[in-house]
């Protein structure tokens, strides 16, 4: 039992990171800009089949793919916000819901037409590490060790740059910002890219290690919103930790019930948090 | 004077009634010559185009067998209409064209699909999709509109206790699928006790495996692990630490292509010390051998091997009819047609239009009902091997001909992937090898 245990833990841990890193793109674009992005999943499908081509088509290896994935999802999200966004900024919920969703349903129906739902797979074998009775594959160790390496550089960018101190305090108060001489519009563009970005290299490292379709972004859309509310609305830092909960719950649970439990056992936890903690376990960060 | 005017328009009058009125049939003149045979036959009736009706699974999950499976049907009704079609007793030349769509592999859009294919496509007789799940849902609407519908790459047997009476299956029933497999184990592994069976939670996996733990448990085997997981399943970490934890000496289960060639991939990672694997559907596709050492020592059960030898002779002994092109003629004009080595599921569309083609030549008429006389009739051998179907109501259509064989993948002298037939023995063309 330990052994399965120790197991299922670290086979929670790796995959819980790299959760993590997917919703805090989720959680920095409602931070910045209060904007729940519900293209979301399919932009992670995006990244997956971003690194699939790469390697496919062009021969590159995925970790260098992932690079261009980061690269052209940011550019995308820039032209998401620029397009579909923007003019509806300060307008009701309701108004960005359904421009999110529409890029959602865009995405979504060209993906399909090109790509079809058949499963791909990125075919790449780094071997597996093993100690003890945990064995790790070597693609989900480096999307793991990826994973948080994104993300103290993330943390790096929002506190020791310019732009990301801009981030920060058009987040915390768009008006004064602007006031200030922030150039507050290119600060929600790029927010956004860097948000989209986040969630094309979720992907892309997601697709190292299981297959994927198009519509495969929809499953980690769910989990990103379950960790955004467990590590606080708009707290990136907390998407990570909120994504190792998750991750871990995962890995857990089957140890001593049913596989199929588990979603039940996530959204349960989901609505108890919104019904006794709003503000997430790591409290909300604006 | 006036007098013979009268009479005059008198007999006038009645001429022109009697040359109006209609002429009496004329009796043969007694001294008429009998007709000669005329040189000219009556027209034989114009050639027949047979619309075959079904769905295929272009895009997802059941892509990679559906498209086989299609692969087959089209391969056998080309081959029939390049050879000038079925020819009846009356003379009337039948050939076959085809109209398809793309079901998504969604149960959905089948039943919406091959409505449109009954109702509005004036399909005569209908080919299932792929799956037992879909397959389920197309028997529904075949049976609504009194069509014969050929059932292939569809084993579950509680297909067929719905009281369908134009459904007929091509393949070996899902509760024979591994059943096999156990056996081979008792002859080849006797020391394999504990088995773990892990499976995707659908309507054909779940008929193969709940019938092999009982077959397991009567034959002495403890099960350590009984799970399914869902359609769709991507990471299968969580059953593979539990698989690990109960430290079985052989896995079955798996469910379809997608899933079964994953877990393989994963089982191989975590390096499952498993000395047997046999999973469903997935091993026996050529396709399977892209996971290179992951691959090796895996078992599946399949429909139907290129090696397998069913011949006219093997035919003519056991006292059934020899229908079709031998094994190796099939193999070879698939490999022409496609470009590929030809699975079981492609087999399985071929034979299903071999069927098809074969009851209507029984029944010597498209009519339903005479061709669902003739196919609860059959028992015919091909190069899939033999055909017949239950014509009981109780599970009525239900194949009990046909049996499976088993594969692995192993290595050949040369280090190239290979897969052999382990089981049943007699049919053997190599020995099985734990991983």
């Amino acid at each position: 039992m330990l052994g399965q245990l120790l197991a299922s833990l670290t086979d929670g841990l790796l995959i819980g990171i790299v959760y993590g890193l997917a919703a805090m793109g989720l959680t920095l674009i409602f931070g910045v800009m209060n904007v729940i992005n519900l293209a979301h999943g399919p932009i992670i499908a995006l990244g997956m089949f971003g690194v699939y081509l790469g390697y496919t088509v062009l021969g590159l290896n995925p970790f260098v793919g992932l690079l261009l994935v980061g690269v052209l999802g940011l550019l995308l999200g820039v032209v998401i916000y620029t397009v579909a966004v923007h003019r509806v900024i300060n307008a009701p919920h309701l108004s960005s819901l359904l421009a999110t969703f529409s890029v959602n349903m865009i995405i979504i129906g060209v993906g399909t037409s090109i790509f079809s739902t058949s499963f791909r797979n990125v075919d790449f074998n780094l071997g597996s590490l093993s100690l003890g009775p945990v064995t790790v594959p070597g693609t989900r160790l480096a999307a793991a060790l990826l994973a948080l390496l994104v993300t103290a550089a993330l943390y790096l960018f929002l506190r020791r740059t310019r732009p990301g101190k801009y981030v920060r305090a058009v987040a915390n108060n768009r008006t004064a910002a602007g006031l200030m001489g922030i150039p507050a519009t290119r600060v929600l563009a790029l927010s956004f890219g860097i948000g989209t970005a986040l969630a094309a290299v979720a992907g892309g490292l997601i697709a190292m290690s299981l297959p994927f379709t198009i519509l495969s972004g929809g499953a980690y859309e769910l989990k990103s919103f379950v960790i955004v509310v467990l590590g606080g609305l708009g707290n990136p830092i907390g998407a990570l930790a909120g994504g190792v909960v998750l991750g871990l719950i995962e890995g857990i649970v089957p140890v001593f019930m049913q596989t199929t439990w588990v979603p039940v056992l996530e959204f349960v936890l989901f609505v108890l948090i919104l019904l006794l903690r709003p503000q997430g376990l790591f409290g909300a960060q604006r | 004077m006036k007098r013979f005017y009268l009479l005059t328009a008198l007999f006038l009058t009645l001429g022109l009634l009697v040359a109006c009125a209609p002429a009496a049939p004329s009796a043969p003149a007694a001294t008429a010559a009998p007709a000669a045979p005329t040189a000219v036959q009556p027209a034989a009736p114009p050639p027949q185009v047979i619309t075959i009706g079904y769905t295929v699974s272009q895009t997802g999950k059941y892509n990679v067998e559906s498209i086989r499976q299609t692969n087959g049907l089209k391969l056998w009704m080309k081959q029939v209409n390049e050879a000038g079609g079925i020819k009846l007793s009356d003379g009337t030349i039948l050939t076959f064209a085809d109209k398809s769509y793309d079901d998504e592999s969604n149960t959905d859009r089948v039943q919406e699909l091959y409505t449109r294919l009954a109702a509005q496509d004036s399909a005569q007789f209908l080919i299932s999709p792929y799956s037992s799940g879909l397959t389920s849902a197309a028997s529904v609407i075949a049976e609504q509109y009194g069509k014969v519908m050929i059932t292939t790459g569809a084993a579950s047997d509680s297909n067929y206790t719905q009281g369908y009476t134009g459904v007929y299956q091509a393949y070996t029933p899902a509760s024979k699928y591994l059943t096999g497999a156990v056996d081979l184990l008792k002859s080849d592994a006797p020391a394999v006790k504990k088995l773990a069976i892990v499976h995707e939670n659908d309507k054909f996996s779940t008929s193969v495996v709940d019938a092999v733990k009982l077959y397991a448990e009567a034959q002495g085997y403890e099960i350590v692990l009984f799970e399914g997981y869902d359609s769709g399943t991507t990471d299968f970490a969580p059953f593979i630490n539990k698989i690990q934890q109960s430290a079985p000496d052989a896995i079955l289960g798996g469910g379809h292509f997608q899933d079964g060639s994953t877990f393989a991939r994963q089982l191989a990672e975590k390096k499952v010390a498993a000395a047997y694997v046999a999973l469903l559907v997935a091993p026996p596709e050529p396709t399977f051998a892209e996971l290179g050492d992951a691959a090796v020592g895996i078992i599946g059960p399949s429909q139907w091997e290129p090696q397998a030898k069913f011949t006219a002779a093997a035919a003519k002994g056991a006292g059934l009819t020899w229908a079709g092109l031998t094994g190796e003629e099939y193999v070879a004009t698939y490999k022409a047609a496609y470009g590929e080595e030809p699975s079981y599921h492609a087999a399985g569309g071929y034979v299903a239009g071999l069927i098809l083609g074969e009851a209507i030549k029984a029944a010597d008429s498209t009519d339903s009902v005479k061709v669902k006389a003739a196919l609860d009739k059959m028992d015919l051998l091909t190069f899939y091997g033999r055909i017949k179907f239950e014509p009981g109501a109780a599970a009525h259509g239900l194949q009990i001909g046909h049996d499976m064989v088993y594969v692995q993948w192993q290595r050949d002298a040369a280090g190239s992937l290979v897969k052999e037939v382990i089981w049943p023995k007699e049919g053997r063309t190599a020995n099985p090898i734990t991983r």
